[in-house]
């Protein structure tokens, strides 16, 4: 399982990679082990606006649901829509193809609440262990 | 049988006392293996109930509603047990081995219910025994399943007809093998002692790897029978519901004699059931899941009992209860999936025609 050191991570896990005030979020590939096979995505239109550790859209895989929580605030500039017929991508490439939704930052400090790569794989274990 | 699937990368989740594989490789690839190839289930959850005794049946005729005279020996036959008035105790396959000896093969969660309730309606000479702990089953699905199971049985399988068992011993114990499943695909179950399992799922496996034979968890379990639109009791069959209702009509024969809820399951007959149990493909996006509610001109028409997105045929799916005037076929009605209203039509089910049917 891989864990890129360039990225953010959340505790929902998402994961966050900054380019300028942008945000482009996915969630990690331990999020989509745990889930399965990822079938279905329900996401928000371009334009609207997401708030930090508040959910923003929907995804499922055969069994289950779960929601998805936005890593920061903003607006949201441009969501994978390739991800409607492809849900696949998260599974396949969670980093890459798998990218959910790019945010223009209202707040760029929220960063700073997120985890590096080793932190969050520290997290991951400690939730693996409370299982 | 734990050990043995945790080395081959299952996920558990714990099944009416049960720690049962959900999935192995994966819910979709499992699910395509069965419809491509062979698929292989560890199904020791089920319940294994004997029925024996001079009365076993005429007790069996009472305590079912299908018609035992319509199969042999060697015959298997679906059915359910009901309650005296309509409400569903279970649906299970009633296995003939002759008059006096009958298997009855019960849904996990409802082992200890049936059980109780058939020892409490028992009449005439008859023995009914719970052999839950003392059997496994296996069962092994899909266009590949006769040729991956035949090297590991001595009985002809090009010669058992659907719905058709015979008894063997192997390694040492009495099996019965029978040509039935919960896929829609040829395939075979095969009930053995519990100690003799593993092996046999071992076996199974090596013998089929030439087919790509994949073990298989409860989860494409769940989405195969569903692209089939079997029901499964605790979503589409419960005490609350009726088999006429659930579309289970050909399994209650009223011209057979007495049997428990005749009377009710009559009039319901008579009267036409206020609501029908419907398959639903969804035009809008999203996966109905059970407990959705389903409308229609924003009147609350139903719900529904099982939906997921169907690996064979990639579309949204889905069974619900509709009011019965809902039912007909092309009625588009929709369903509140967490608050948003998508629109499903309501379709014939089976969704899926399976590619081989065995027999």
């Amino acid at each position: 399982m891989e864990f890129p050191e360039n990225l953010k991570y959340s505790k929902e896990h998402e994961w966050t990679r900054v380019e300028s005030n942008r945000a482009i979020i996915g969630i990690t590939d331990f999020a989509q082990d745990e889930l399965g096979e990822i079938v279905f995505i329900d996401l928000p239109a371009a334009g609207t606006n997401v708030e930090a550790m508040e959910t923003f859209g929907t995804i499922e895989s055969v069994k289950t649901v779960s929601d998805l929580f936005s890593s920061v605030s903003g607006q949201i500039v441009e969501v994978n829509s390739a991800l409607e017929d492809e849900p696949e991508f998260i599974n396949n490439d969670p980093y890459g193809d798998g990218w959910i939704m790019i945010v223009e930052m209202s707040d760029p400090n929220q960063l700073d609440d997120l985890l590096n790569s080793s932190e969050y794989q520290n997290y991951i274990e400690e939730e693996k262990q409370g299982d | 049988m734990y050990g043995v699937h945790k080395e081959a990368g299952a996920r558990f989740i714990p099944f009416a006392g049960w720690e049962m594989p959900v999935q192995f490789s994966g819910i979709i690839e499992e699910h395509i293996a069965v419809r491509s190839s062979a698929g292989l289930f560890d199904l020791n959850h089920m319940g294994e109930i004997e029925v024996i005794g001079d009365g076993a049946e005429d007790f069996l005729q009472y305590i079912i509603t299908n018609d035992l005279n319509a199969i042999g020996d060697g015959d298997a036959q679906y059915t359910v047990m009901c309650y005296e008035d309509g409400g569903t105790v279970d649906d299970l396959l009633v296995y003939r081995i002759n008059r006096e000896r009958y298997m009855l093969c019960v849904n996990a969660v409802n082992t200890e219910k049936d059980y109780l309730w058939m020892v409490k309606n028992s009449k005439g000479k008859v023995q009914i025994t719970d052999k839950t702990a003392d059997y496994a089953l296996l069962a092994l699905q899909g266009p590949h399943s006769k040729a991956a199971l035949q090297p590991s049985v001595k009985g002809d399988m090009d010669g058992l007809k659907r719905f058709g068992f015979i008894l063997e011993e192997m390694n040492g114990a009495e099996a019965m093998i029978s040509r039935t499943g919960y896929t829609g695909e040829d395939g075979f179950e095969i009930f053995l002692p519990s100690d003799k399992c593993s092996a046999l799922w071992k076996e199974l496996l090596a013998a089929g790897s030439e087919y790509s034979i994949k073990p298989v968890g409860l989860g494409a379990r769940d989405t195969l029978r569903l692209e089939m639109g079997y029901p499964l009791y605790g979503n589409e069959l419960s005490q609350d519901t009726d088999p006429l209702e659930a579309g289970l009509g050909w399994v209650v024969k009223m011209d057979k004699g007495h049997f428990m809820g005749r009377d009710a399951l009559l009039s319901l007959k008579e009267q036409g059931t206020v609501r029908r149990l419907v398959g639903l493909e969804m035009i809008d996006r999203g996966i109905a899941r059970h407990g959705h509610r389903i409308f229609s001109d924003e009147k609350d028409v139903g719900y529904i009992t099982s939906g997921t997105m169907s690996p064979s045929l990639k579309v949204s799916i889905a069974m619900g209860y509709v009011s019965s005037e809902m039912a007909k076929e092309g009625t588009v009605l929709e369903v509140d999936i967490r608050g948003r209203l998508c629109s499903a039509r309501v379709v014939k089910r089976p969704f899926y025609k399976p590619s081989s049917s065995g027999g």
